[in-house]
């Protein structure tokens, strides 16, 4: 794979016309790239999800340059229906389409081409690989004060030309003081067996509000690789909603520092998996100041051979008194072959602080299907009512009343 | 008022040191030393070819790394792999013929063997340095048929036991220190308990490390035949040096068919002075296998001293119903450092198991409760139970809690639940009301916050256990 890597690398430079600074950083991160590999179970982070056998397992011959001078076709019937959006859509890892046709136009700024940052104290080396060969690196700006009317929808879609291909993409997001902005994250696959690996840089200025929801929900052989970091300042919210469900494998790493005084992170994930997928959900919340606070909700249904990994982490600085922090996981096996792991983690230095986590994983309370057995359902309605029942909590928990009857609409949960 | 608490603190109760000559082993770990620490231990040949392949094995290992306290390069060619009382060399036939300075330590210790022979009626294998020095009661336990002697008698006596369970549970390549462990072990307890025999009293060892530059390697192996019980006590210390000492111990359990073993050990190693300097490294494999249906293995530790503690006593389960439980108490103060929790691993259908951690950090320490429940597809029907709290004094020190959870069976139930907390004003407000000092209310307070685990104790460690949890917090508040 090293050689192919190299071929693709060359290309990529002779193909693009990178500035002469970019062009040394990008080296840089594909030397470290070289070096380091794609993750193995021996680093701690990728003990549950071996990410090289993943890859050399579902992917042959894995190409990394990736031609996108010739635009493609936007297949307009997977928009999402019954919701007034604003739309930024990428095929195959090239940018198609930015619409924002229901927001005053200087309140919005998009940089494209931007230039990496030189200080990148990573050790991530899929960040590496994602700075090294990202062609593209965009920015969106929501100026001070300024509210998006209709929710962001970006679409991630792959069509059947895609094969065997790595596609690196990276997006900063950057909310001025007092803005707010609601962001669907929606991918939908017909490309087979592809390694996606994504960026998100995320900086929430004081009094400002992000609502991101990520929906891979369509069934796809693609392996993927979601890194979301979120910076936030004083009096800020973030709200994170999950539902892990479509593709062959795919972590979502999130990495939130609450670096502000009173601001807030919200993390809440489902995981719903049947056949040979397997998911992760890694998330990382740093309080670094005063009275900050953290909620976490996970709950996944495994069927089949499936697998789910939930590792999450509360990191409490000394200084960061009167923390609150909270995490609960948990997991419904429905087959013998299911395999649910957690690493609920707590690292702590300061001592006012509230911090708990739960998880719980097992099987069906027999006693309530029979109970609802004995009220006349059959045993697979009252099995999926049990199911729906137990997603819903964290469905509930969404706090934008139209996205929250999409999502239900999307994981066909009734009202 | 402080200066007088730091005073107090630098006097560590078990700060002497006993002016005995030693047999020492040259420096270093090489195949010499082997052979002169098997030969000194006058054993058979089968048992020097096992320590050889140990040691070939490790030259393949490397320390693992991924614990939370780091420690500086140990340096395994600077310490003496082998230290003895010179008096023991000829095995004293009586405790009247030992050594009186050396019954003069254990009195200090606060084990008169005499005494304790007549009044407290519990067995004491004491082991200083590295030889088992005496045994008491073993009239009273060969009558039921327990053997309880050292290792290295018991490599002698009894081959036929030890081969067949010594490296069964640990094995030989397990991991780095094991593997030391296996190579260069010196002494350490051996106990068979006979079918169907309750053992009369609580068997106990009292660990210390005594000269200075050697690092103490024992090995316990207990085995509790069919339908037997047996309750066992471990106690440690370790006088005071500045330099830091080594201390990879390997204990194995075995409980077959209806057996149940209980292993408890209140660990109060020298910790190192109040600016980290010294102290213990405690790196300890402790590992217990529920190898026969309906056995039950109990680990209960409270862990206070040591400058780094590094163990996570274990159970496998393997029988099915079989039960593994694990109580501990861990505290640290100053710079002392501890990673310490447990795994259970499930194999056997209908097995239970049990958790329960509680974890006091303060003053600069860093305290880690790492644990792993793994719930395997054939061990239907189990369950497991994970409570872990933490109390954190000040702003200086850390609590971390890091369990692994994995479940691959859909019949199988497990719940985790974790808190982290500090002493609220409120109690601390109430006890001093009523007439406590500060201190009082706080170790008050903390044995409130530790009463389940205090409770699994035999009687007369949990009367020294508590005392311990008041001591070590000394200095930690006002």
């Amino acid at each position: 794979m090293e050689e192919q890597l190299k071929i693709d690398f060359e290309k990529l430079l002779e193909n693009s016309n990178f500035s002469k600074k970019n062009a040394e950083i990008k080296r840089k991160n594909f030397d470290n790239f070289i070096e380091k590999g794609f993750p193995n179970r021996r680093e701690e982070n990728w003990k549950f999800s071996d990410l090289n056998q993943i890859i050399s397992k579902n992917i042959k011959n894995l190409s990394f340059y990736n031609d996108l001078s010739k635009p493609n076709k936007i297949d307009q019937s997977i928009y999402i229906d019954g919701l007034e959006h604003n739309k930024i859509v990428f095929v195959n890892g090239r940018i198609e389409k930015i619409e924002f046709d229901y927001e005053e136009k200087n309140k919005i700024e998009i940089l494209d081409d931007l230039v990496l940052e030189k200080s990148n104290n990573t050790t991530n080396s899929l960040l590496f690989l994602n700075n090294a060969f990202v062609s593209k690196y965009f920015k969106l700006i929501i100026k001070k004060n300024y509210s998006l009317q209709k929710p962001l929808v970006i679409y991630n879609i792959t069509n059947k030309d895609l094969v065997s291909k790595n596609i690196n993409l990276k997006v900063d997001i950057f909310l001025e003081e007092n803005s707010s902005l609601k962001l669907i994250e929606f991918s939908n696959d017909k490309s087979t067996t592809n390694f996606i690996n994504i960026n998100y840089n995320f900086n929430v200025q004081k009094n400002s509000i992000l609502k991101n929801y990520k929906i891979d929900n369509n069934s796809n052989s693609n392996i993927k690789y979601c890194f979301n970091n979120i910076s936030q300042d004083a009096n800020s919210v973030s709200e994170i909603f999950l539902l892990s469900s479509g593709s062959e494998f795919i972590k979502n790493e999130i990495n939130c520092n609450l670096n502000g005084k009173y601001s807030s992170a919200f993390v809440n994930g489902v995981f719903i998996l049947n056949e040979t997928k397997h998911h992760e959900i890694k998330t990382n919340i740093n309080h670094i100041v005063e009275n900050t606070k953290s909620y976490q909700l996970i709950k996944g249904v495994l069927e089949d051979t499936s697998k789910a990994v939930y590792q999450g982490k509360i990191f409490v600085d000394s200084k960061a008194q009167k923390t609150d922090g909270y995490q609960l996981s948990k997991a419904i096996l429905l087959n013998d072959n299911t395999e649910f792991n957690a690493k609920p983690e707590l690292e702590i230095y300061a001592d006012d602080v509230k911090c708990s986590h739960g998880s719980a994983s097992g099987s069906l309370n027999e006693d309530s299907i029979f109970y609802l057995m004995s009220r006349g359902l059959n045993y697979k309605e009252a099995k999926k009512l049990l199911i729906n029942g137990f997603l819903l909590d964290v469905v509930e928990k969404i706090t934008d009343s139209e996205i929250k009857n999409l999502i239900k609409n999307i994981m066909s949960l009734k009202q | 008022m402080r200066e007088k608490q730091i005073d107090k603190l630098k006097d560590y109760k078990y700060g002497f040191t006993t002016d005995i000559e030693n047999i020492r082993a040259p420096k270093g770990l090489n195949k010499e030393v082997i052979e002169f620490i098997s030969k000194a231990k006058k054993e058979p040949k089968w048992m020097l070819d096992w320590r050889m392949k140990a040691f070939e094995r490790l030259k393949n290992l490397k320390e693992p790394n991924w614990q939370k306290p780091k420690y500086p390069k140990i340096d395994y060619q600077d310490i003496y792999y082998y230290s003895a009382p010179k008096s023991a060399s000829e095995t004293p036939k009586s405790i009247d013929e030992l050594d009186p300075k050396l019954l003069e330590t254990y009195k200090k210790l606060g084990i008169p063997l005499q005494e304790q022979q007549r009044l407290n009626g519990i067995a004491v294998d004491a082991v200083f340095d590295s030889v088992s020095v005496a045994t008491t009661f073993k009239d009273k336990l060969n009558e039921v048929g327990v053997i309880f002697c050292s290792i290295s008698e018991a490599i002698q006596k009894h081959p036929e036991i030890v081969k067949k369970y010594l490296g069964s549970v640990i094995p030989l390549t397990d991991h780095y220190f094991a593997t030391l462990n296996s190579a260069v072990f010196t002494d350490g307890s051996f106990v068979y308990i006979p079918p169907g025999v309750k053992c009369p009293m609580e068997l106990s060892t009292y660990f210390r490390i005594n000269a200075s530059q050697t690092g103490q390697f024992e090995r316990t192996l207990i085995i509790a035949d069919k339908g037997s019980y047996v309750s066992y006590l471990e106690g440690c210390t370790a006088p005071m040096r500045d330099e830091n000492q080594l201390h990879a111990a390997n204990v194995e359990l075995v409980a077959l068919d209806n057996a149940e073993i209980k292993y408890s050990t209140v660990q109060n190693w020298y910790p190192g002075d109040e600016n980290g300097k010294g102290g213990i490294y405690n790196f300890v494999t402790k590992r217990g296998l529920c190898k026969g249906t309906n056995s039950k293995i109990s680990w209960t530790q409270v862990e206070t001293g040591s400058a780094i503690t590094w163990k996570y006593p274990s159970c496998v389960l393997q029988g099915d119903n079989s039960i593994g439980e694990f109580y501990s108490i861990a505290i640290t103060n100053n710079y002392q450092k501890a990673d310490t929790g447990t795994k259970m691993i499930h194999l056997g259908k209908n097995t239970k198991s049990k958790i329960i951690s509680k974890g006091i950090s303060a003053g600069f320490s860093d305290m880690t409760y790492r644990g792993l429940v793994d719930i395997s597809s054939k061990a239907k029907n189990s369950r497991n139970y994970t409570q872990c709290d933490s109390l954190l004094m000040g702003n200086k020190c850390g609590a971390h809690t890091v369990p692994y959870i994995k479940n691959k069976n859909p019949e199988s139930n497990i719940a985790h639940e974790a808190t982290t907390s500090k002493i609220s004003e409120e109690q601390l407000h109430y006890c001093q009301q009523r007439g406590l000092n500060p201190e009082e209310a706080v170790g008050l307070i903390v044995n409130g916050f530790c009463k389940e685990v205090l409770q699994q104790l035999p009687m007369e460690f949990a009367v020294e256990a508590q005392k311990l949890v008041g001591i070590s917090l000394e200095g930690s508040v006002g």
